[in-house]
């Protein structure tokens, strides 16, 4: 038997049993679960397997399986605790916190969408760290890309925090030969700990910044991507380039659930030596709940006008205010 | 010296003691960084093999810091039993190694021998020791400690509650504490990070807690783990203080860039002698980790796991009621992976007990570790295994100020459920009380925390 014998004799059987109301259609119980979704616990991926009431044949089971989940990111905060003493009173102090309070249990485990809820959120950063920046986005913006000294992939970039500070030979010949010199402000932009972040946030943040300083009547540099890039990077961009001010828009290390926050680190003609405390930075830069991008590349703009303005940056600038 | 040994028709030697020390190490990425780790698999056995063959004596006497140049190697050194000493000095590494397995080595008799050893005596044996023996070793010597109740007493497993709050909101922080002490998290301590370390905040946060363990007569201590300098603050004007935290580092620099000093330290412990509220006698608590002092350019070309063993020689001087290694915290240049947090977890604890403190580990790892909650749960498994005397407790894991991810408020009393081990005696029976357990099982009670709504 081929199978499209095989699917005719399923579906037929299947029509029989619906027909003889010994078997639920699909339809309702992926309705019930998708609907249920919104409100309390039976949003969880066990509630949604379809009830038999005669021994199924297999072949049937899977063909007339249908999960259709809601993104459970989007319902967080579920109260699960089984008859609680005080419902409103739960709901009252998970409020009072982001920590993963009010979650129940199964026996002394978690209930499986809050572990799976967690996993999830694990894994989006995970995701974030070991992957690259989409080629696509960089293409947008005309950016070329250089390297760092790090040759040995994401294991050696996270390994060796001193390597991802300095351009390789080929990165100077390539800035040299492409980017305009001793201009006001040079825009960089590294994938640092999270790809994603760089994603979430250039297209906002990019055009901002760029209009903001030619609007300034300030010379825009060539802008360009650092592949494997920590924040001290900023040392040999200013070196090359001899710009009045540096803006390194790189990805932070993920939180748990959140890998697009992006920072702006910021220097007043970086050199080498220069370390944190020569430095601004414009940090947690995320839409729905951190520094706005477009706010971000406004406020980095006015950053980069008052390191101009006082020649500093960092403790200097701290102190020139 | 010659230290040198043939391994499979090559040859190994070693310049001194620090890099045979290092190369000794089970892989971690911190001793690549430092530059003392070992450059081929082989190499790191051949160090073992010599290692194997130095007299403690050896490793007494070649500390990490010299004695004239840091008062740490000072304070280990002259805490260290003459008699007991002498009367083990002359054993190699590995009869060392073979002494603390044998079975007719007691627990009594590594207690006494633990007051006649050096950091670096602690730290050679544990390079020679596999993971199985770390954890049969570390259960051998159970060290048990007093405040409010009794933490590492075996048969017990205990939890830190650790409530943190990304803006330290007193209601956020205080449904957090309800949350892990309707799981039965908080026998070892209600430790709160504060974000905001100064006085105002660290003292409002210790009312509030000292508020819940009046209320409803928790047998336990509250601790806000801001620098020791503003707890001393908080004790001299009459703040609540259960336990009194600082975060150590194995070298007199290290301790710089802390910001704290021996003598500092002292003065804290006579403070907390004095005004802490539960009745004793140990009334500290400290934070160390594998790589702080590498982090701090304060290692002084020595390996972290030596560095680390030289915090717990520090430590002991002020009878802790508890110390953990934050083991995953310090991020994947200096423990690369799950293999090598769990390595460095079983290391951390094995030595603190060897040392003779009460010890425990934050099983934790940082998001860009190469590492996962099913790897710190299997962590955790094994050094309940080994006699761990306490965890962290977090609302699953997941601390939402100092975003990393430890073991959780269900992870305590699962592990106890799972090796039969019970909450401090205290602790349990006034879980008991409350209906919130029963031969030892949660009952349906537990995991409510709206339970502590009202009293």
């Amino acid at each position: 038997m081929d199978d499209t014998q095989l699917n005719t004799l399923v579906d037929a059987i299947v029509r029989e049993l619906k027909a003889s109301g010994a078997v639920k259609t699909s339809a309702s119980s992926s309705g019930t679960s998708a609907s249920a979704s919104a409100t309390l616990p039976s949003s969880s991926a066990t509630s949604s397997k379809p009830q038999f009431s005669t021994p199924p044949i297999s072949s049937h089971l899977i063909s007339s399986l249908s999960i259709d989940l809601p993104d459970p990111t989007l319902t967080r905060a579920t109260p699960r605790v089984n008859n609680p003493k005080d419902a409103q009173g739960l709901k009252a102090i998970m409020a009072s916190t982001t920590a993963r309070i009010g979650v129940g249990r199964a026996g002394p485990r978690y209930s499986t969408a809050e572990l799976l809820l967690f996993q999830g959120d694990h894994a989006v950063t995970q995701d974030a760290l070991y992957r690259d920046v989409d080629q696509k986005l960089l293409d947008e913006f005309n950016l070329f890309t250089v390297q760092t000294k790090i040759t040995g992939g994401k294991q050696e970039y996270l390994l060796r925090p001193d390597l991802g500070r300095l351009l390789n030979d080929d990165a100077k010949r390539i800035i040299n030969e492409k980017c305009q010199k001793n201009v006001n402000v040079q825009l960089v932009i590294g994938d640092g700990l999270s790809a994603a972040a760089v994603e979430a946030n250039l297209r906002q943040m990019f055009p901002v910044i760029r209009q903001g300083v030619q609007t300034a009547g300030l010379t825009f540099g060539t802008p360009f991507f650092i592949k494997y890039a920590r924040v001290g990077v900023i040392n040999d961009v200013g070196e090359l380039i001899k710009p009045d001010v540096v803006i390194l828009l790189i990805g932070e290390r993920p939180g748990l659930g959140r890998a697009e926050s992006m920072s702006a680190y910021m220097g007043y003609k970086p050199k080498y030596g220069d370390t944190d405390a020569d430095r601004d930075v414009v940090c947690n830069i995320f839409e729905n709940g951190g520094t706005n991008p477009l706010e971000g590349g406004a406020f980095v703009v006015q950053i980069a006008q008052k390191m101009r303005k006082h020649q500093a940056s960092g403790v200097k600038l701290k102190l020139a205010n | 010296m010659l230290l040198r040994t043939k391994l499979h028709g090559k040859t190994y030697e070693f310049p001194d003691i620090r890099l045979l020390m290092g190369k000794a190490n089970e892989e971690k990425s911190g001793d690549r960084l430092a530059g003392v780790g070992a450059e081929t698999a082989a190499e790191r056995v051949a160090a073992k093999l010599v290692l194997a063959e130095v007299p403690l004596w050896v490793l007494h006497d070649n500390p990490a810091v010299p004695y004239d140049e840091d008062e740490i190697t000072r304070l280990i050194h002259d805490a260290v039993d003459q008699t007991i000493y002498n009367e083990i000095k002359d054993k190699t590494v590995g009869e060392f190694r073979e002494w603390i397995l044998a079975d007719t080595t007691s627990t009594d008799m590594i207690h006494r021998t633990s007051n006649g050893l050096t950091a670096e005596m602690i730290a050679g044996v544990t390079k020679l020791m596999s993971n199985l023996d770390l954890m049969y070793a570390a259960k051998k010597i159970p060290v048990t400690a007093y405040c409010n109740n009794t933490i590492g007493k075996p048969g017990t497993l205990s939890s830190r509650n650790q409530p943190n709050h990304p803006t330290d909101s007193p209601e956020g922080i205080r449904a957090e504490i309800y949350e892990g002490l309707s799981y039965g998290s908080g026998d070892s301590v209600i430790g709160i990070n504060p974000v905001d370390d100064s006085y105002g905040s660290v003292s409002r946060l210790l009312d509030m807690s000292y508020d819940v363990i009046k209320t409803w007569n928790i047998p336990t201590q509250n601790c806000v783990l801001s620098h020791v300098t503003t707890q001393m603050k908080c004790l001299q004007s009459g703040s609540p203080v259960g336990l009194v935290f600082q975060s150590l580092a194995g070298s007199q620099k290290g301790n710089d860039s802390f910001g704290i000093s021996v003598g500092m330290m002292d003065e804290a412990y006579e403070l907390a002698k004095k005004h802490c509220f539960p009745k004793g006698p140990n009334f500290m608590y400290f934070e160390t980790g594998q790589g702080a002092e590498l982090s701090a350019e304060a290692h002084n070309g020595w390996d972290q796991l030596v560095l680390e063993a030289r915090c717990y020689g520090f430590a002991k001087r002020y009878s802790p009621y508890q110390v953990n290694t934050v083991v995953g915290f310090i991020g994947p240049e200096y423990l690369y992976d799950a293999r090598q947090i769990q390595r460095a977890g079983l290391e951390d604890h094995f030595m603190g007990k060897l040392t003779g403190i009460s010890m425990g580990v934050d099983a934790c790892y940082t998001n860009h570790a190469r590492a996962d909650q099913n790897a710190i749960e299997n962590l955790a498994v094994m050094l309940t295994a080994a006699g761990c005397n306490y965890f962290m407790g977090l609302p699953m894991g997941d601390d939402s100020m100092l975003s990393y991810q430890s073991t959780s408020f269900h992870d305590a009393p699962t592990l106890r459920q799972l090796f039969n081990l019970r909450p401090a005696p205290e602790f349990e029976k006034w879980m008991e009380d409350l209906g919130l357990i029963k031969n030892g099982i949660l009952t349906e009670k537990a995991g409510d925390p709206t339970i502590f709504l009202k009293r």
